[in-house]
């Protein structure tokens, strides 16, 4: 009798171990598919031009369908428009989310700073959709007109509170003795962070930036209220704009465009995949 | 520089903070005021009707709040099967091994991938399937949704339960070893009850991203404003009913389509407040 319940847990035992590894092996099924699918349709779309011209019309992609010709042209215009925009919410939002983030470090106490980091969890949580309708009221509606700006702004306000917390985690795990043996060196507190802090944290205020880049880069909804899209490039930034995942959508909506969207979703997957990989890569080797 | 004018530094750029969300919350106010004014709140959080012939619109957000808490709660469903038996192998079954880090770099990818590329994928492979499977016939519908949505959360999930697995104190499980548990039943019996809190408020805050989750919804669960009667139907989350009609919407429809994204601002900012809240008590226990 108990030699038969021993048996019964023993194989409850191993059920449950073949059981867990098997459903965990599973959750890579779905990253494999989309990756494989993605690559399968998309890497034929690759060339020179793929990625110096901007999108046909429609009616042109139309024309090329008739004829049995690959589609002109290429993502050359979100391309541009993704780095610009990028470009613009990276140079505000790095500065002042380190700044912010090392002010939450400094004062864990203060009832102003936890309510900062309360409210930097709230901004964190925000759908991404709600910031593109903010920024719509904010900048869009007074600015009467769609721009680069406001997507940008949309951006830099999702990149934000990833920093502000990398910089404030990195920071709150140094050595104190780091920054005592700096003021006792006779540095202020200012040149200590400068000189002392801010380059020992260097690592993991770098890898957090990486990660808040590939987190935004491949953001559509709230590009889609701010920037709109444009089809040929342009370098203005008060008028509407282009964006890789923005592009995505046109074509997804577009049915003569759609043979271009593969080839635009494998450009956005590798470079999301890579930041990923390569932050991960820093983050480790910095950590050793 | 002296210590004052750093300190003023430092706090002018933490009042970005208060400055932003306290904008957010003003915009969104003043601007769903119109809508609410109009149906009344309760009315407007009631109704089922969306119709926009001019003079006799009528708004209202119970088709899209229920379309939300529909592909959320079966995403959550969902996820549970995958996500936990991926907390239990990297945290508990091959903790700190090299596989186990493999597992965790492919949670972070899945994580990282864009929403509007797991759209596609939904669209273009999940969706032939759920049809050839004669689930639905259009394909895309809540169902559709929910089950791309449970892989999107799966990461979010998995990570921040594994990290509370892997805080379970050595010694109580060694305690039930040596009385002769099996790690099956020490799990049962020590991980999860001790970890329970953590994992429970990681599955709350992977709700908190299910929610507001825009175009892998707006892109599979078929666009339409009514109240969804099974989960194979079509529907429209409050997320997606914005992607769908912000860029056309004026007047009124703007309106009530700014108050939607106040309600789920709300939802969202409540259920990841008290997600918070959870996983700090649990961190001291």
């Amino acid at each position: 009798m108990s030699r038969l319940r021993l048996k019964n847990r023993l194989a409850k035992d191993k059920l449950m171990l073949w059981g867990v590894c098997l459903l965990a092996t599973l959750t890579a099924v779905p990253l494999l598919a989309i990756l494989g699918e993605v690559l399968l349709r998309g890497y034929d779309q690759f060339s020179w031009s793929f990625f110096t011209e901007p999108t046909p019309t429609a009616y042109k992609a139309m024309k090329a369908i008739e004829a049995g010709e690959p589609i002109p042209g290429g993502i050359a215009n979100g391309i541009i428009g993704t780095i610009i925009m990028l470009g613009m919410a990276v140079f505000v939002a790095v500065p002042v989310g380190i700044l912010c983030g090392a002010f939450l470090a400094e004062n864990t106490k203060s009832r102003f700073a936890q309510f900062v980091s309360y409210l930097t969890d709230l901004l964190q949580g925000t759908p991404s959709v709600i910031i593109g309708i903010i920024t719509y009221i904010w900048v869009v509606v007074p600015m009467k007109g769609y721009s680069a700006i406001a997507g940008s702004i949309a951006l830099c306000i999702m990149m934000l509170p990833l920093i502000i917390r990398s910089t404030e985690e990195t920071l709150k795990i140094l050595p104190t003795s780091l920054k005592e043996a700096g003021l006792a060196l006779g540095g202020n507190k200012a040149r200590v962070m400068i000189k002392v802090q801010l380059p020992a944290a260097f690592g993991g205020i770098f890898t957090g930036i990486l990660l808040a880049i590939s987190r935004v880069i491949g953001e559509t909804a709230p590009l889609m209220f701010t920037a709109l899209g444009c089809s040929f490039i342009r370098f203005a930034i008060n008028r509407p704009i282009s964006a890789v995942p923005l592009l995505i959508w046109e074509f997804f909506n577009d049915p003569n465009l759609q043979d271009l969207i593969w080839g635009a979703s494998l450009f956005l997957l590798l470079f999301v995949l890579t930041l990923n990989l390569l932050s991960k890569y820093l983050a480790k080797k910095w950590n050793q | 520089m002296n210590d004052k004018i750093y300190r003023v530094i430092l706090f002018i750029a933490a009042l970005i903070m208060p400055i932003v969300c306290g904008g957010v919350i003003y915009a969104l106010v003043t601007d769903a005021y119109d809508a609410f004014e109009h149906f009344g709140f309760l009315n407007f959080l009631t109704s089922s009707e969306w119709s926009y012939t001019e003079g006799a619109e009528r708004y209202g957000a119970l088709p899209f709040i229920t379309g939300t808490l529909m592909t959320t709660l079966l995403a959550l469903i969902f996820c549970i099967p995958f996500s936990l038996p991926v907390a239990l192998f990297v945290g508990e079954y091959f903790k700190g091994t090299k596989i186990a880090s493999v597992l965790s770099t492919v949670t972070d990818l899945l994580a990282g991938i864009p929403s509007i590329i797991y759209g596609l994928w939904g669209f273009y492979t999940l969706r032939p399937i759920i049809m050839a499977l004669n689930i639905s016939p259009q394909g895309s519908g809540i169902l559709t949704a929910s089950l791309v949505l449970a892989i999107m959360i799966i990461p979010y999930a998995a990570s921040l339960s594994a990290e509370f697995i892997k805080m379970v104190p050595n010694d109580l499980k060694e305690g039930a070893y040596s009385l002769g548990a099996t790690r099956a039943e020490v799990i049962s019996k020590v991980v999860f009850p001790v970890a329970g809190s953590g994992i429970f408020s990681s599955y709350i805050l992977a709700i908190g991203r299910a929610l507001g989750e825009t175009m892998t919804v707006t892109m599979l669960i078929g666009n339409t404003n009514n109240i969804p009667n099974s989960i194979t139907s079509t529907g429209n989350s409050m997320a997606s009913i914005i992607a769908n009609q912000f860029g056309e919407a004026d007047d009124l429809r703007l309106s009530s389509l700014i108050a939607i994204g106040l309600i789920l601002f709300l939802i969202t900012a409540a259920i990841n407040m008290v997600g918070k809240i959870m996983i700090k008590r649990a961190r001291i226990v």
